[in-house]
């Protein structure tokens, strides 16, 4: 998983040219993901069922104009694409933290169970517990996340050998099922429930309203804070726990930080937009190959490039079945499927 | 089963498996010949008289309870109408329902992890199983279909999957985890197609279908019954033939080629005959998930034997549809849940066990 253009370990004066141009190179993706986010926002604010022109979008941001088109970008696509951005950065960092902690190319909240847990716990809260508040349900998601987190991890690292990618794939599925059932269970004996899951279980960013990005944007800033606090240790880690402690990382304290990012990370994205696969799964390959294994890079570039992507993903998703609509999570999931197959039919599952 | 003289000393493997299986007898009769072996005879038998203890439970309470003798004589058709009607109309074929969609995904389960020499190798997690419920989903919802339209979707959807993924992971060879992780992102892909399609329904129908992909029993009749009756009838005679090839696959596929088995011709045709089977149980009740996975390995628990063990897997995927869909009736009366709720939530949790325990031993 070595891309080309990991500087070469010399330290002599022509290694440390070619670190500096790394680095240039790596500061220019840096530089092209932000405009890419920035033209995936404009984007995601212009294209829809209702083509708005640019220069509209620019006058219903700053207030002026109050036409059909100025209400649409105002009420719907604001709320819609703040939306994207969050669940896309927590996605995208939450995917990455997972890849670097656990040292497996496979990990992704979807295919590791993390999103069916909190699916389970928020189906509990809804359907047993009775509760209707929607800051509640985000807790929910969030324990739900956390625990099966935990028991996929113990799970996939029983016995000698630990927690291969493979076994931590499997774990994912087999706690997957059984929780899949359980949710099924829950959804069935109720109608109303059961009609609000079946929009929610899709992964979409349309039409929850700018209350719910506010109500999941404080976790995720914690989140984000915590999981780049640990960038440095994670270099460290990535090169084995005892090495990783040679080097002055506090092993057990990075991974509790570390786990506890991705499980803001994901409940809170979970809570708000649904089960989204595949992005936090595809993106930090995509950026290692362009940066390196430098976590501190790669953490930073996922965070700016996922929601480019999902962005990206839902203006597809408007425009490719006209007049409907295409929710992001399918098209993501169309999209990232195809990427993990890729993934597994190379020769040899790079161990990270 | 001692260890040939100067092979090293390993960390002893779970050998008695081995020595049980040669206790067996050969019966003949002609051309025809059998081995039987004592423990896995009595395995049947046992899982018979349960299976068949469980049906009178599930035939004789309910909402109406009715008593064994009444039901032996309604069986016997010296019923009474409202007897007559229930265990003969309703019950009867619900539980013979659920006894063959057992029966075909056991022994089809059976297969499948022959083939793939991995107990993961079951149709649930290799993609077959959503496959199917996506081509059903898209009669039932998108063209409007039911009945027999519903159950020819389900077939397509199926085959055309698992030959994708056949085609996709097949450089990695059918045995390994190529095909299991295929199998995962192909079921991911197609779960979005399905949550999709859920999606774009009217809330009924939506609940409807919700119901039929999960896999259940409820309101079965002799319409779902009989054609998957016949199916087996005619299919299962044929696998129990190859019984013997497929016991030599068990070895590995160069020790069954040494012994002058065609393994790719095996392979294809038990493989084709497994797909149908599992369709056709599909097409009765739904994907009833994960009775495949856990039935064979169940049975092979019990009968302590290496070897197809066709009978014993059918058998237990009988019994556990059957005590499945009697929980799934009671448990949250009087709201009937679909059997597969249960058997997707045992089977999740019994495939972390056996993972775990896979895993304990250090393989994997």
């Amino acid at each position: 998983m070595v891309p080309a253009t990991s500087p070469p370990p010399a330290a002599t004066a022509p290694g440390a040219r070619a670190a500096r141009r790394s680095n240039r190179r790596r500061a220019t993706a840096l530089v092209l993901s932000c405009a890419l986010l920035l033209l995936a926002v404009l984007a995601s604010l212009a294209v829809g069922s209702r083509a708005v022109p640019p220069g509209t979008v620019l006058d219903a941001l700053r207030g002026i104009g109050d036409s059909q088109d100025a209400l649409v970008v105002r009420e719907l696509r604001v709320p819609r694409t703040l939306l994207g951005v969050l669940a896309g950065a927590a996605l995208g960092l939450a995917g990455a933290l997972m890849q670097a902690l656990t040292r497996n190319p496979l990990a992704d909240p979807g295919l590791l169970g993390v999103t069916s847990g909190a699916a389970a716990a928020m189906v509990t809260a809804v359907g047993v517990l009775g509760v209707t508040s929607r800051l509640t349900l985000v807790w929910a998601s969030m324990l739900g996340a956390a625990v099966v987190s935990v028991v996929v991890y113990v799970l996939g690292s029983a016995g000698r050998g630990g927690a291969t990618p493979v076994r931590l794939a499997l774990a994912g599925t087999a706690v997957s099922a059984a929780l899949t059932a359980y949710t099924t269970a829950q959804v069935l004996l109720d109608q109303q429930t059961f009609d609000r899951f079946r929009f929610w279980q899709v992964g979409s960013l349309a039409g929850r309203g700018l209350e719910a990005s506010w109500q999941v944007l404080p976790f995720i800033a914690v989140g984000v804070a915590l999981g780049l606090s640990q960038s440095s240790s994670l270099n460290a880690l990535a090169l084995g726990v005892d090495s990783g402690r040679a080097l002055g990382a506090r092993v057990g304290r990075t991974r509790v930080v570390t786990a506890l990012a991705v499980t803001l990370l994901c409940g809170a994205a979970t809570a708000a937009a649904g089960p989204i696969w595949f992005i936090g799964l595809a993106v930090p390959h995509a950026v290692r190959a362009l940066t390196g294994p430098d976590q501190r890079w790669v953490l930073s570039l996922s965070l700016v490039l996922a929601p480019a992507l999902l962005l990206l993903g839902d203006v597809i998703g408007r425009v490719v079945v006209r007049p409907g609509e295409l929710e992001v999570g399918i098209v993501t999931a169309l999209l990232g499927a195809p990427v993990l197959i890729a993934l597994v039919r190379r020769r040899r599952l790079a161990q990270l | 089963m001692s260890a040939p003289a100067g092979a090293p000393p390993l960390p002893a493997p779970p050998a008695p498996v081995a020595t049980r299986a040669r206790r067996g007898r050969t019966l003949r009769a002609g051309a025809l010949s059998a081995r039987v072996e004592g423990r896995s005879l009595a395995v049947c038998a046992a899982l018979v008289v349960v299976a068949a203890a469980v049906s009178a439970v599930s035939l004789t309470t309910g909402d109406y309870p009715i008593g064994v003798p009444d039901v032996l004589r309604t069986l016997a058709g010296r019923g009474e109408g409202a007897d007559e009607f229930i265990v003969l109309g309703l019950r009867l074929p619900r539980l013979v329902t659920g006894l063959l969609v057992g029966v075909a995904l056991g022994v089809a389960g059976a297969v499948f992890q022959l083939v793939t020499r991995n107990p993961l190798g079951s149709p649930d997690v290799i993609g077959f199983t959503h496959g199917a419920v996506t081509g059903a989903l898209v009669v039932m919802l998108l063209l409007g279909g039911s009945g027999a339209a519903v159950s020819g979707g389900a077939v397509a959807g199926g085959f055309a999957s698992a030959v994708l993924v056949y085609l996709l992971s097949r450089s990695g060879g059918l045995q390994g985890y190529r095909l299991i992780l295929v199998g995962i992102g192909l079921t991911a892909a197609l779960q979005a197609v399905n949550n999709y399609l859920l999606t774009r329904a009217e809330v009924e129908q939506a609940q409807a279908a919700q119901v039929w992909i999960t896999g259940s029993l409820n309101g079965r009749t002799w319409e779902q019954a009989v054609p998957l009756g016949v199916g087996l009838a005619l299919l299962l005679p044929v696998l129990l033939g190859l019984s013997r090839p497929l016991g030599m696959l068990d070895l590995g596929d160069d020790a069954a080629r040494a012994l002058g088995v065609r393994v790719d011709a095996v392979h294809l045709v038990v493989l084709a005959l497994a797909v149908t089977i599992t369709a056709l149980a599909a097409t009765a009740a739904g994907p009833v998930s994960f009775v495949a996975l856990a039935a064979p390995q169940v049975a092979r628990r019990l009968t302590g034997t290496v070897g197809p063990g066709l009978v014993a897997a059918g058998l237990t995927g009988a019994l556990l549809v059957v005590l499945s869909d009697f929980a799934a009736q009671r448990v949250f009366a009087p709201t009937q849940l679909p059997v597969g709720v249960v058997t997707g939530a045992v089977g999740g949790l019994y495939l972390a066990l056996l993972l775990l325990g896979q895993w304990r031993r250090g393989r994997g």
